[in-house]
């Protein structure tokens, strides 16, 4: 049976990594994320986790040696957040182009600068057109099941692609939550052997990475585009299956109170639980408001989300990172953009909010949404608002 | 069977851009990269193979009279061919449209 264990949500990728038999481990420590690599190590420092960990000298570097090691056929994670997903950027777009299966938790948080080791979503979003598969979480469970999730997808040959699974920085990495472990049956069952399309192999040399001229470029990107965009019938399949093997149920777009909702927040990550307790409360004074919550963010899952917010009048877009100059914070963009055919849209209001570990309460929410109604039209005037700046 | 990267549609490619087949590189036209070609004066011409053995790319070779030209599939026109020449019987004309 699966038994639930009060640990820190880092200590628990970790285990999960070891669990999913990992090969090899490449990466650097930085805040938040370093205790998930730690923990790494110590396992294979002890003899509990057979792989390879390669103690690098950046995160360029780390991300390099998982292009080697996906190439060879092993089974590859990485780990990084901010300042080291922004080193790994050049690496990040080659093992994408190069279809590798790597799975990377990124511990989101804020870029420099200023100098900021806190919670928010601007390192991902830089790295949004780069061709991995994105998922977000959004509590310590959620990080642990899809742990295996993004490796079986990551390694299904009709994907083939580098996956990165999103976690909150500080929030979820260093809160200690009851988290029911999975066992190893169950794991080994969900997660088949990694059988690469293909690999580096001597006896049956191949050339992989190999440039390409004007002739061929274009073909190549449309390719690329369609392996990510054909990803998403797999990932839906591997969260189905995932609901068969330890019965939690997700799906790309996840929906609260949405019976009935004029208004939906639409969050992505950790703040969706508080956006929750705030949906509740409104709810409880009889507020017509329910919660769009994206789990898959590439590939952009369209349909899924237009069917979610088919009845609603107004769509309220919590952004964690700011486009600058841009119309709006990268996701609202996004939203605003795939429903710009639909009739009957809904209108969207877009608060900009929780930068750099700001903390956002659900009395904010409750704020936001009291704004969105006031304003009514005049949010479509205003692209976007940074939530709780001091004027 | 290998093509021209200019005959593949994007379904074509494999997983990656991996390339399985070896030996590719002879498909590859480096000659659309030229603006000058090297033309022989074979009034001048020795026969002595120096622009064969100096060219970089293995793109001269070796007519059934014993003369050298230019395999303009591959020839660059870098040039190195005249600068080698003995003879000075080398020269790079313009190409024509």
């Amino acid at each position: 049976m699966n038994k639930k264990v009060g640990i820190e949500v880092s200590l628990a990728a970790a285990d999960a990594v070891k669990m999913a038999n990992v090969d090899l481990i490449a990466a650097y420590p930085i805040t938040p994320q370093t205790h998930i690599v730690e923990h790494l190590s110590e396992l294979v420092a002890n003899g509990e986790l057979d792989a390879e960990f390669i103690p690098v000298e950046s995160e360029h570097s780390a991300l390099s040696v998982c292009i080697g090691s996906a190439a060879v056929g092993a089974r590859t994670f990485t780990c990084t957040s901010s300042q080291g997903l922004a080193l790994m950027n050049e690496i990040i777009f080659i093992a994408s182009s190069m279809r590798l299966p790597i799975v990377l938790i990124l511990a989101n948080r804020s870029l420099s600068g200023p100098l900021s080791i806190w919670n928010d979503h601007t390192d991902v979003m830089s790295i949004r057109d780069s061709g991995w598969v994105q998922v977000f979480v959004e509590n310590g469970q959620e990080v642990f099941d899809h742990v295996f999730f993004a490796f079986r997808v990551a390694e299904d040959p009709k994907v083939s692609l580098p996956v990165i699974v999103n976690l909150d920085g500080f929030i979820l990495t260093h809160v200690i939550e009851p988290i029911e472990y999975w066992d190893q049956e169950s794991v080994n069952k969900y997660l088949p052997d990694f059988k690469p399309v293909s690999t580096l192999n001597p006896d049956a040399p191949v050339t992989m990475g190999a440039f390409g001229m004007p002739g061929i470029y274009t073909e190549a990107k449309k390719a690329q585009d369609e392996a990510l965009i054909n990803s998403k019938p797999e990932i839906i399949k591997a969260w189905k299956e995932m609901g068969e093997v330890i019965g939690r149920r997700y799906s790309p777009v996840e929906t609260n109170n949405i019976e009935g909702a004029e208004t939906v927040f639409l969050t992505m990550g950790s703040v969706g639980e508080t956006v929750s307790i705030a949906v509740e409360r409104l709810r409880a004074q009889g507020e017509p408001v329910g919660q769009v919550k994206l789990r898959l963010w590439r590939p952009f899952p369209v349909e899924e989300f237009r069917e979610a917010v088919r009845n609603v009048k107004r769509i309220i877009v919590i952004d964690r990172a700011v486009s600058f100059g841009g119309q709006g914070g990268p996701v609202a963009a996004e939203i605003r953009s795939v429903l710009y055919d639909e009739e009957n849209r809904p209108s969207v209001t877009n608060f900009i909010c929780g930068l750099a570990g700001r903390d956002v309460t659900p009395d904010n929410y409750i704020d936001m949404y009291e704004k969105s109604l006031k304003d009514g039209d005049k949010s479509k005037e205003e692209d976007y608002v940074i939530y709780g700046v001091r004027e | 069977m290998i093509r021209s990267e200019e005959d593949l549609k994007w379904k074509d490619l494999e997983t990656g851009c991996v390339i399985s087949d070896a030996g590719n590189a002879s498909q590859y036209r480096t000659g659309d990269w030229r603006s000058l070609q090297p033309v022989w004066d074979k009034t001048k011409c020795i026969r002595c193979g120096v622009c064969f053995l100096f060219c970089p790319d293995a793109a001269i070779r070796k007519t059934s009279e014993g003369y050298f030209e230019a395999d303009l599939y591959y020839c660059k026109g870098c040039g190195i061919c005249v600068q080698e020449c003995i003879t000075g019987c080398i020269t790079m004309v313009e190409e024509e449209e």
